[in-house]
């Protein structure tokens, strides 16, 4: 498993963040390293095994459509860097 | 027209519920900027989201309604993207497991059945809300997280749709059978239902689809129509000049009436869906579907079928006392309460009650006047004429007595005694000598002139046929 530098890229990009080319071959040794380990698990027969995305056995948890309070806004505005008149401030988005 | 048209439509419709999807903060339209809002829906850290039981239930119930198959497994996904107003930076949706697939819509247009294929129906949530500074050289937008977390049901389509008629039929009824089934209040104003289509242009008899232009960002009917009208144009112009129409996603801008590029750079987006480990995953048996569709009430189109074969309406009249199920309801009321023919109560409905309702915005279920109430007045209308029970119409939603009570008090019965009614016309023409010449003379008005005398004098209780009858038979016996 060979990740190239147009995936490291990628993910970066994704993720939102800035790399150098430095670190770019730093991450794509690294996460090639990690894949080609955890490929391994390829080697094991799952035919007929049903992809598991649950680690409880938990099913069909509800909740009833009742209205609770809301948290105060002005403890949940000075969790953000910046607001105003009752809003989050965000940098401006064009679309 | 040269080009074939494809259309595919998403509809996005917010539930109907108390609180959010997964938490218990309220789904009221239009408070105060992020006060219904807490640890849960702003996707803070360590936080559990719970399903809300009706959401879920909504969206089973839609899915029922729309022919799905339904899958007995069907769980949540996290569609990974950053956008300001989505403050996990991911949505929880579905992808894999959608609630229902391979559903369908039936609907008529231009008198013609159209079945449009449900690609599918899934459940997610809403983002928030951003707002633009009006000034353009304001460096910021601010979010409102009011929005998020309420639950979304989207829909979505197989281009099926090969003309703007049909999307307008189909959006229609779809929003016709989300609001019989009492699953989203529809109300475009709010937001509460939105568009996404795509639409693509072929040569006629082409069996391959042309490039696909997805447009966003369409809050109404009328702007899917407008979009679509202008995308048509645009792209046929482009294949008239034999040049490609670009795969792109563009945003519809209802003040220009235009739709532009989207200006992302990643329109190729990668959502990186992988099963949402916060929610465990859920299991419909047979009997929970089975139930769900006794829930289903008759939808608009089959009702309105019903109406024109047993109440032998027009498919016109059907279709207006169908869009809306409490109108529906009413006239059958109605029909049950009376012996009068169908057609009559239908026309009282249609143009009396709707006029009064639209005129003082109200429900029918408000209304002052119960389906009891109006079919007394319809049953006795014989014995005060067309206009009077008009006038006792406007008496009964002013006052809100019954219809005889009124007769009643304001002495309204109408006059048909003959020999009454003779004496007045008598009256009448030695009152009125010139007029009766006139009439005599061949000027056909002045009997109206005649009438409209006799009904001062008569208050408008006399009536008007017999008086016709009369005064023609006493004026002609005059002029021999």
């Amino acid at each position: 498993m060979d990740i190239g530098i147009k995936q490291i890229e990628q993910v970066a990009r994704l993720s939102r963040i800035k790399l150098t080319d430095e670190e770019k071959g730093f991450f794509r040794e690294q996460l090639t390293d990690i894949l080609s380990y955890v490929e391994k698990l390829n080697e094991l027969d799952t035919d007929g095994v049903q992809p598991m995305a649950y680690a409880t056995s938990l099913k069909n948890v509800f909740r009833e459509d009742h209205q609770e309070s809301s948290f105060p806004r002005q403890q949940i505005l000075e969790l953000s860097p910046s607001s105003a008149n009752g809003f989050f401030k965000v940098p401006k988005v064009l679309e | 027209m040269k080009y074939e048209v494809v259309i595919g439509l998403e509809t996005h419709a917010e539930l109907d519920t108390e609180s959010k999807l997964f938490c218990g903060c309220s789904t009221k339209f239009g408070s105060e900027p992020n006060t219904q809002t807490c640890p849960v829906c702003l996707g803070l850290p360590g936080v559990l989201p719970v399903m809300n039981k009706k959401a879920f239930e909504y969206s089973l119930k839609a899915a029922v309604a729309l022919y799905c198959e339904i899958n007995q497994f069907t769980n949540f996904d996290r569609k990974s993207y950053y956008y300001p107003d989505l403050p996990k930076n991911y949505q929880t949706s579905q992808n894999y497991f959608n609630i229902g697939n391979n559903g369908y819509v039936d609907m008529v247009v231009a008198g013609k059945e159209k079945r449009i294929s449900i690609h599918n129906v899934h459940l997610e949530e809403e983002a928030g809300k951003l707002i633009h500074p009006e000034s353009s050289d304001a460096n910021y937008s601010l979010v409102d997280f009011n929005r998020a977390g309420v639950p979304l049901l989207e829909i979505v389509t197989q281009p099926d749709m090969r003309s703007i008629e049909e999307v307008e039929s189909y959006m229609q009824t779809l929003r016709n059978i989300l609001l019989y089934i009492g699953v989203s209040d529809c109300k475009m104003q709010e937001g509460s239902l939105r568009f996404e289509a795509s639409i693509s242009l072929r040569e006629q008899g082409s069996a391959i689809y042309g490039n696909r232009v997805e447009i966003k960002n369409l809050n109404s009917m009328k702007a899917v129509s407008k979009v679509l009208t202008y995308e048509i144009s645009r792209q046929s112009e482009l294949l008239d000049k034999g040049e490609d129409v670009l795969m792109e996603t563009r945003l519809w801008d209802d003040v220009n009436s235009s739709s532009r590029r989207m200006r992302s750079k990643e329109e190729s987006h990668d959502y990186r869906y992988f099963p949402e480990p916060d929610l465990v995953p859920f299991w419909i048996k047979q009997e929970w579907i089975d139930e769900t569709m006794a829930t289903i009430p008759e939808l608009a189109v089959s009702k309105r079928q019903r109406f024109v074969k047993e109440y032998s309406l027009s498919d016109y009249d059907a279709g207006i006392l169908t869009d809306d199920k409490l109108l529906a309801d009413y006239f059958e009321e109605c029909v049950g309460l009376s012996q009068d023919s169908p057609k009559e109560l239908s026309n009282w409905i249609i143009n009396d009650v709707l006029r009064e309702l639209k005129e003082r915005k109200l429900n029918v279920q408000h209304f002052v006047i119960s389906p009891k109430m109006l079919t007394e007045l319809v049953k006795i209308k014989p014995t005060i004429g067309s206009s009077i029970a008009k006038e006792v119409f406007v008496e009964m939603i002013n006052t809100g007595k019954s219809a005889h009570a009124i007769v009643k008090e304001k002495d309204l019965v109408q006059i048909d005694d003959t020999s009454e009614l003779n004496e007045i016309v008598i009256k009448v023409i030695g009152d009125n000598p010139k007029a009766a010449e006139d009439y005599g003379q061949g000027k056909k008005n002045a009997l109206a002139f005649l009438i409209g005398q006799t009904m001062k004098i008569t208050k408008g209780k006399a009536n008007p046929k017999i008086l016709t009858e009369l005064f023609k038979q006493r004026l002609s016996s005059i002029s021999q």
